[in-house]
Parts: C-alpha cells; sequence; structure tokens
C-alpha cells in the first residue's frame, strides 16, 4: 500500500521535472550560458575547481608555487619555467617562450594569443588559417626525463649484466632493485599468459610497464605533470596494445570470434557474433580508460584535500589552521595509497595486454582445454 | 528562463554526483566481497597467502577500474557544457 503510494508520487515528481525540462528547449541557448559563465565565483574568491583543473591539465609552463604581493598584483613573484611553444602556420614555424604570453597569459604576442581554455589561438578573430600547435608542454617535458630515465638506467643496467656483475657474482647496486622487478614480469606475467612465445613479447611488455611506472612515479612529484593522467597518452598506449594484439591473432582466434563454438546457431550468429567483435576493440578501451580514470583520480583526491584547507581557510582563518593537520594526514595517507595504484596500474596494464596477446596467440585446443590450464600453475608455483 | 537555465544546470550537476556517489557504493561492496573472500581463504590455507594477495589485488584492481569508469562518465556529466 505505502510501496504503491510512493510509486505514485514518484512518477507524479518525475513527469513534473520532465514537464519543466522540455519547457526549456529552444534554438538559441543563450540562457544557458548565461549560468554557466556566472557559475564560477567571483574575482578574487577561491575557484577549488579550477585550481584542481589546472593542475590536472597540460600547460606550457611548470609552475610551482607563487609569493603573492597584495599591493601590486604585478609585482607577485611567480616560481615557473616557462616552455618554448613551437607553432606551425602557412607562414612557417614560430618558435618562443611561452613567458611572451605574460603571466595571466592574456598578451598577445607575434598574432598569437591564449583563448580562455589557455589554447593558442590567432590573435585576430577573423583570421581562419590553420594553426598546428606543436609545443613542447609539461606533459611532453617530463615524458622526455622519464625516457631519458628509462633508457639510461635499464640500458646501464645491461651493460652491467653483459660484463658479467650479477651474473657470475652476486647483483650490485641498481640491479638489485630492477632484478626482482623483470623477473616478475617474465615469471608472473609473460610466461603463464604467453607460454613458449614470452621471449618475442618480452621487450614491449616490460617497456610497457616500465615508462607508466616511471611517469606514474613522476606525476606524484608536486609540481610534475599529469602524463598518465591524460587521456592522450593512455589513448596511444592503449592503441599500440591494441596493434601488438591484432597482429599476434592467428586464424583460430578470428574464428572463435566469428563462429563461437558450442553454442545454438541463432544465438552465434545474433549474440556472440557481434559481442566478440565488439569484444576485441572494448578490451584495449578498457585499458585506456582504466589507466586513465585511476591516474587523474587519485590526484584529483589529493589536491581536493589540499584545496580543503583553503577552502576552509577562506571561510576563516582559524578553520584553516585547525582543519590543516587533518587535510595533510588524510593527503599523506592518499599519496601511499597513490603509489601503491602507480605500480598496481602499471603492471594490471602489462598483466592484460599479456592476458589479451595470449587469448590471440592460442592454438587449436582439444576438448581438454581446462587441464592445460592446470599445468601452468603446477609449472609455475 | 534563467530559472529553467539553473535547473538544467543543477540537474547536470545531480546526476553526475549521485552517479559517482552510486559507483563509490558499488565498488565498496566489490572490492569488499573480494577482500573477505581473500582473507577467508588465507585463513583456511596461510602457505597460499602470497597467491592468495597477488589475485585479490589483481582482481581489486578490475573492480576499481570499472568504479572509475563511472567516476569519469559523472565528470563529464558535470563538466560538459
Amino acid at each position: 500500500m505505502i510501496a504503491k503510494r510512493i510509486k505514485y508520487i514518484l512518477a507524479a515528481v518525475f513527469s513534473l521535472f520532465l514537464i519543466i525540462h522540455s519547457a526549456s528547449i529552444k534554438a538559441q541557448d543563450t540562457a544557458h550560458a548565461n549560468v554557466t559563465e556566472n557559475a564560477a565565483p567571483a574575482e578574487g574568491q577561491l575557484d577549488p575547481a579550477k585550481i584542481i583543473m589546472d593542475h590536472i591539465k597540460d600547460a606550457h609552463e611548470f609552475h610551482f608555487f607563487t609569493i603573492e604581493n597584495e599591493e601590486n598584483p604585478h609585482e607577485s613573484f611567480h616560481a615557473t619555467i616557462p616552455l618554448p611553444i613551437v607553432i606551425w602556420t602557412k607562414n612557417g614555424l614560430s618558435v618562443f617562450s611561452s613567458s611572451k604570453f605574460g603571466h595571466t597569459g592574456e598578451e598577445e604576442y607575434k598574432g598569437f594569443k591564449l583563448n580562455e581554455e589557455k589554447e593558442i589561438v590567432f590573435a585576430d578573430p577573423n583570421c581562419k588559417d590553420e594553426l598546428y600547435d606543436l609545443s613542447i608542454t609539461k606533459n611532453v617535458v617530463q615524458m622526455m626525463i622519464a625516457l631519458i630515465v628509462l633508457v639510461l638506467l635499464l640500458t646501464g643496467i645491461a651493460k652491467k649484466y653483459k660484463k658479467g656483475a650479477g651474473v657470475t657474482t652476486a647483483p650490485k647496486g641498481w640491479q638489485n632493485a630492477i632484478e626482482p622487478v623483470v623477473m616478475f614480469v617474465r615469471d608472473e606475467v609473460a610466461k603463464p599468459n604467453l607460454g613458449k612465445k614470452f621471449g618475442k613479447y618480452l621487450p614491449y611488455l616490460l617497456t610497457v610497464f616500465f615508462f607508466i611506472l616511471i611517469n606514474n612515479i613522476f606525476g606524484l612529484l608536486p609540481g610534475s605533470a599529469n602524463v598518465t593522467g591524460n587521456i592522450a597518452f593512455t589513448i596511444v598506449l592503449g592503441v599500440i596494445s591494441f596493434f601488438v594484439i591484432l597482429f599476434s591473432t592467428n586464424k583460430h582466434f578470428w574464428g572463435h570470434i566469428f563462429w563461437f563454438p558450442g553454442v545454438p546457431l541463432l544465438v552465434r550468429i545474433f549474440i556472440m557474433l557481434p559481442v566478440e567483435l565488439l569484444g576485441v576493440f572494448t578490451k584495449p578501451f578498457a585499458l585506456i580508460v582504466r589507466l586513465f580514470a585511476n591516474m587523474v583520480a587519485g590526484h584529483i583526491i589529493i589536491l581536493s584535500f589540499i584545496s580543503l584547507i583553503f577552502i576552509f581557510g577562506s571561510m576563516s582563518a582559524v578553520a584553516g589552521w585547525g582543519f590543516s593537520p587533518l587535510s595533510i594526514a588524510f593527503a599523506v595517507f592518499i599519496y601511499l595509497i597513490e603509489i601503491m595504484v602507480a605500480f598496481i596500474q602499471a603492471f594490471i596494464f602489462t598483466n592484460l595486454t599479456a592476458v589479451f596477446i595470449g587469448q590471440a596467440l592460442e592454438g587449436a585446443h582439444d576438448d581438454h582445454e581446462d587441464h592445460s590450464h592446470d599445468h601452468h600453475d603446477v609449472v609455475t608455483a | 528562463m534563467t530559472l529553467i537555465a539553473l535547473l538544467d544546470v543543477g540537474l547536470s550537476h545531480l546526476g553526475g554526483a549521485i552517479g559517482a556517489g552510486l559507483a563509490a557504493i558499488g565498488a565498496g561492496i566489490g572490492i569488499g566481497q573480494i577482500g573477505k573472500g581473500a582473507v577467508e581463504s588465507i585463513a583456511r590455507q596461510p602457505e597460499a597467502s602470497n597467491d592468495i594477495r597477488a589475485n585479490m589485488i589483481l582482481t581489486a584492481a578490475f573492480v576499481e577500474g570499472v568504479a572509475l569508469f563511472a567516476v569519469i562518465a559523472g565528470l563529464l556529466a558535470v563538466l560538459a557544457k
């Protein structure tokens, strides 16, 4: 009885919402634009959403901190490293430092300026030429640093092994740290999933593991760029994994996709075929979104806890100071979890890529397919 | 009409926030079940605890990935103009 009443009330409220909502459909959405523009807080007030998004997004400079000068805002000290901006237009290549756009990013330079979304556009709004932004941004610099660290570290260690250190003697120095990790990827990720062909794929798996790991760890340092939390970066990694998986497929794999064994004919054509075809694409897509979402969520949480101090501080100075130990404790706790997540996400990406390659490589199996997996477990235990 | 526009924006923010909250519930239940299964298995067979711990962390990352898909959808609901 009561449940029925609640159902009717819910239906009435829902219909009311729908009616009010449908009355607002117009060709020109000016009212909506007014509201979203006014949604930002007034000048000078704290805008935590903007602060958090600015830290997560890519930028043309490394910004560490700003010492505000209340009397004269132009004399505030900004500790930044401006990065080069590289633009290709029909007039050729333009390279200049991002500091030419000024600290607030509102000045014009050489006919270019930054718009509200901090993208580079022509200063002349009527200019419809093509503009290719090839700038060296924060993410690019951090990726290059990670690349240098990766290559120097791992090739240096490999050279040591070639000379015999760690082969005939005990491992020395960085070998102690890297060898267990490489053995882990080989024995727990590559061999169980790829069987005999693990040697072909181990370089790619190790590369992707260490690259994601190093970029994750760098992203945790204050002031650094959020590389793995950038959808473009994860899309590229996911697409590369997709092509590696695609190039390892064989006839048996595609046979299973188009003609799934062991189900009735109608199910086979109308359900299994679209599902399996979609599955080829959703697996790398899940890899992409998983890495991106985990990293960006972690960064947003850390930044939100720190911003809480300032939100409380803008209400009253005492609240700000009093809340800060709690906020810093939470932030440290989340930081430790994020270090664990950095390792886990690199491992998950590598493991799942290996699993998908293994699925693509699978040869013809007889009816006792389950037993073959048991043998794997016994050998590697 | 600004009232209607405010309602639109408010509804999208509401949808995003409720979606993220529901995702948190889903993740909590899922990872709780994983933890329960893992801890019970370790209690039954302590010498397998390393294998169980590795599988638990792997499965927890999967479930968390799904929950974070929903968080991203909520963020898109709030941020899309």
